[in-house]
């Protein structure tokens, strides 16, 4: 294949993936869309309570009003196309509780999410190579205590270990903020909550790929070359042992964007999980459909980096 | 070819040692793996020299120990291995107890090796280039990248890869599989080592190819290199090796030189071995000593069953191809025609060869065959009714007329399922008269008999039995339902020699003894024409020539015939 016809190739697959990105997406805001009637109570009624602070029946007057108001009294279809144009337009609508533009809300709080997710990745990350390319098929105790390790870190429940290093390190010991809020400082402690916990499965794939490829007859081949350990385990092994491990780090930071809120709240971070969480104990419906959607475009964007990244250390998947 | 080593860019080692002493010195080497209260012995007291411009052959089964004995000569035998040798000397040197940084130094530099299918054994992630750039840097051979960017292409034009610039950025996926065992064998003589070990260099490749890879390594011996050749193919041996080391069990059971080993050999193993070799002289005769206790009381003349498949051939054809096409869509997109116009027949008790180079369209002409396969044209008919054309609701009716036998079983098989099983399965698909549980069971034990093994093999899982008893439970399988047709695709181009001669064997007592005919198809043509009473010959998806089996290896009319023919090692120095 010459190199003109394989970038059209490339082209062409990267249309496709981002096409099915927004159906993605589009399927989204229409699952929410359409969820939302579902939710007991009518949506009158819940804006009704948030704007009085009471709870009661509505008045019909008020009813009517805030009906016409939102345009509830118009035909579903018709509030479904609105609601899609917006979508479109950027527009995520108004929360009820609140009073302020969903996209707002959203936008002040995507910032620390993101750092959170990616920070934790990273580290998990850089925990993972380490102890895989120091202790990975060696002939001793040490792959076995770094299996188990890992198995222990997945199966611990991440806020009990925020809980720990909470106490320890920044009440005790005074090395870090109780309440970092959004500083760097602030970053250190959750951060490592979380990549103790992604490390733990993500040790675990990346762990087992490179004890099976230092198998491979490639792996000895090279060796009959004259080529040394540390050179066997970084320029060959590591490379064949990442691909999972990248496939599985879009799932987690996909995971990350929404979930991380058991971590955030042990230490008072602000974040989509918290906003999340609000919004569905006040039947807030605009800030959750908002919510899903917007970790539903940032998991379509990671897993399409995600299967960049592995095309780029895989040539193979080019052709697949 | 006409490539020149570039001997003026390569530094020489050592000083040559004196005459006395040879290249490579191995005194009563014992290697053994596993704990020290289970230990298991896998070579004893092996002792031979190699010489400067020497090539010395070791020959043997899979488990022979002559893989290990040469991965002792580069200290990678593994770390649960034991070695322990009276000497073991390299350019004059002890090579007995080595540190890792001292290994690592001779690796590469002092001997090469070469390992069997460079699709594993090189880097499938890493450019071809890269691989053979390491064997350079690794050893701090060159200094800059540029220089290091010239010797790689260097070297690939010395082992004949044909446009050297692009080859080198490629990964070894998008090589041919001659392109990358000739860039694989760039990689173990990047620094002109005194000695070379090529482990099984041209088992995964086709005849033509093989004998390309053998030139090249023929060439580095002339250049005053010493070559270990490690295979189990001993036509292979007899064309390359000065001397041959015959091993068994860990032990060398003969050595002699190439002439004395296959003109005058002197054990019987060695004996055996040669004799399991399938070829022009062995037709119509047994290539093992081995035959299932149910032909002995039953014995048939094999020559009568050829007559009896003349007559056979003159009566209407069980299975008729005609005019086979098939296309696939290949990654990029492009149709490509892997079958073009294939036409064929095959009587009954008769014995269709279909021989190709991989990529010829065999498989694909099988699996048409087996009707898993719709041609895009032509069609198949069994017993003259619709087979490829009907539907497959009709098929399944007569799906038992036709069983298959793979090269690897293996992946056929449940790992889970019993042998029982996996026999039994097949025999509930037996059409006519359904058997009950009771009869299906001893019907079992019959069809394990058929194939040489006893009973107790009833209650085995398949991984528990060796490459050739999985291929006997294939073949019981395969006769389970009563077929007319047995479709074998590369039945033995996984097995040893001796195992391989077990199993045509086997397939031959079969035939005579259930008249089924087979459809054979196989890379090897000694192979197939052991087998079989007429042969197809195939490239590019072509039909290239047809008839019966002698006239077309003996008496090949079209030139890739012929040069396929040519191609295929043939035994030297043998005693007529």
């Amino acid at each position: 294949m010459n190199a003109a016809k394989m970038i059209g190739h490339q082209s062409l697959w990267l249309a496709r993936r981002l096409l099915s990105g927004v159906i993605v997406v589009w399927a989204a805001a229409t699952f929410t869309f359409f969820v939302q009637f579902l939710m007991p109570g009518e949506r009158a009624q819940i804006i009704f309570n948030a704007n009085s602070g009471n709870v009661g029946e509505i008045p019909r007057d008020q009813l009517l009003a805030i009906n016409a108001k939102y345009g509830f009294d118009q035909p579903v279809i018709v509030q479904y196309g609105r609601y899609i144009r917006d979508v479109m337009h950027g527009d995520l609508g108004q929360s009820y509780v609140q009073y302020q533009p969903v996209t707002d809300l959203i936008g002040r709080q995507i910032g620390p999410t993101i750092a959170l997710a990616f920070a934790a990745v990273l580290t998990a990350w850089i925990i993972t190579i380490t102890t895989t390319v120091l202790f990975a098929g060696r002939d001793n105790i040490w792959p076995k205590a770094l299996g188990g390790l890992q198995v222990f870190l997945a199966t611990l429940p991440p806020y009990w270990l925020a809980t720990i290093l909470l106490v320890v390190f920044a009440i005790q010991l005074r090395l870090f903020p109780v309440v970092g809020g959004n500083t760097l400082m602030g970053l250190v402690l959750p951060t490592i909550a979380l990549a103790l916990e992604i490390y733990g499965f993500l040790g675990q794939a990346v762990l087992s790929e490179f004890t099976r490829v230092l198998d491979q007859p490639f792996i000895t081949s090279s060796r009959m070359r004259g080529t040394g350990d540390l050179g066997i385990r970084l320029r060959h092994a590591l490379r064949h042992a990442a691909l999972p491990g990248i496939t599985l780090s879009g799932w987690i930071i996909g995971k990350l964007l929404s979930g991380a809120v058991l971590i955030e709240a042990v230490f008072g971070r602000q974040g989509l999980g918290g906003v999340l969480v609000a919004a569905t104990s006040t039947r807030d419906v605009p800030v959750v459909s908002g919510v899903i959607l917007v970790s539903a475009a940032l998991f379509v964007a990671t897993s399409l980096f995600v299967d960049l990244t592995v095309q780029l250390i895989d040539p193979r998947m080019k052709e697949a | 070819m006409n490539v020149t080593y570039p001997a003026a860019s390569f530094r020489q080692n050592a000083t040559p040692p004196a005459a006395s002493v040879p290249l490579l010195g191995v005194q009563n080497l014992n290697v053994s793996f596993g704990p020290a209260h289970s230990r298991r012995d896998v070579v004893k007291s092996v002792s031979f020299t190699v010489e400067k411009g020497r090539c010395v052959a070791i020959v043997g089964e899979s488990g022979s120990g002559k893989s290990v004995t040469a991965r002792t000569l580069v200290g990678l035998t593994g770390a649960r291995s034991h070695v322990q040798a009276d000497r073991l000397t390299f350019q004059g040197k002890s090579i007995d107890h080595l540190g890792d940084t001292e290994w690592r130094a001779l690796r590469g530099k002092g001997i090469g090796f070469v390992l069997q299918d460079a699709l594993v054994s090189l880097d499938p992630l890493r450019p071809v280039g890269k691989e053979i750039g390491e064997a350079l840097t690794v050893h701090r051979a060159i200094r800059t990248g540029a220089e290091l960017t010239e010797r790689v292409l260097e070297l690939l034009k010395l082992v004949g890869v044909p446009e050297p610039a692009v080859k080198a950025r490629q990964l070894p996926h998008e090589l041919s599989g001659g392109q990358r065992q000739r860039a694989l064998i760039a990689t173990a003589i990047a620094l002109d080592p005194a000695l070379l070990i090529a482990d099984e260099p041209t088992t995964a490749l086709d005849v033509t190819i093989q004998a390309q890879i053998l030139d090249l390594l023929s060439e580095t011996r002339e250049r005053g290199k010493a070559v270990i050749l490690i295979s189990h193919n001993l036509a292979v041996v007899s064309q390359m090796a000065d001397e041959v080391i015959v091993m068994r069990h860990g032990e060398i059971v003969e050595h002699g030189s190439s002439e004395q080993i296959f003109g005058n050999p002197r054990h019987d193993y060695t004996r055996s071995l040669l004799k399991a070799i399938p070829s022009v002289q062995s037709r119509g005769s047994r290539l093992s000593s081995y035959k299932a206790p149910r032909f002995i009381s039953a014995e048939r003349d094999v020559t009568k069953a050829l007559a009896q498949s003349d007559i056979a051939q003159r009566s209407r054809p069980l299975l008729e191809a005609e005019g086979l096409v098939k296309r696939f869509r290949g990654p990029d997109g492009k149709l490509r025609t892997v079958v073009n116009d294939v036409s064929f027949r095959l009587g009954h008790g008769e014995t269709l060869g279909i021989v190709g180079e991989s990529g010829s369209g065999k498989t694909t002409v099988a699996r048409m065959a087996l009707a898993l396969e719709r041609p895009d044209l032509g069609e198949v008919t069994l017993e003259g009714a619709l087979w490829t054309a009907a539907t497959e609701k009709e098929r399944r009716q007569r799906r038992s007329d036709i069983s298959v036998i793979y090269q690897d079983p293996l992946s056929s098989f449940d790992p889970r399922w019993s042998i029982e099983r996996v026999i039994d399965d097949a025999l509930a698909r037996r059409r006519g008269d359904p058997l009950d549980r009771a009869s299906r069971r001893s019907e079992v034990s019959e069809l394990l008999d058929l194939v040489g093994l006893s009973s107790s093999f009833r209650n085995r899982r398949p991984l528990e039995l060796s490459g050739g008893q999985r291929q006997r439970v294939a073949i019981a399988r395969a006769i389970a339902p009563r077929p007319k047709i047995i479709v074998c695709d590369e039945p033995v181009a996984a097995l040893d020699v001796s195992i391989q001669a077990q199993i045509l064997d086997l397939l031959g007592d079969l035939k005579s003894h259930l008249r089924v005919s087979y459809l054979f198809i196989s890379h090897d043509l000694g192979v197939v024409h052991h087998l079989s009473d007429r042969v197809l010959v195939m490239n590019h998806g072509v039909a290239v020539e047809a008839g019966a089996a002698d006239d077309v290896f003996l008496r090949p009319r079209q030139p890739y015939t012929r040069k396929l023919v040519a191609a295929v090692p043939q035994l030297r120095f043998q005693a007529a």
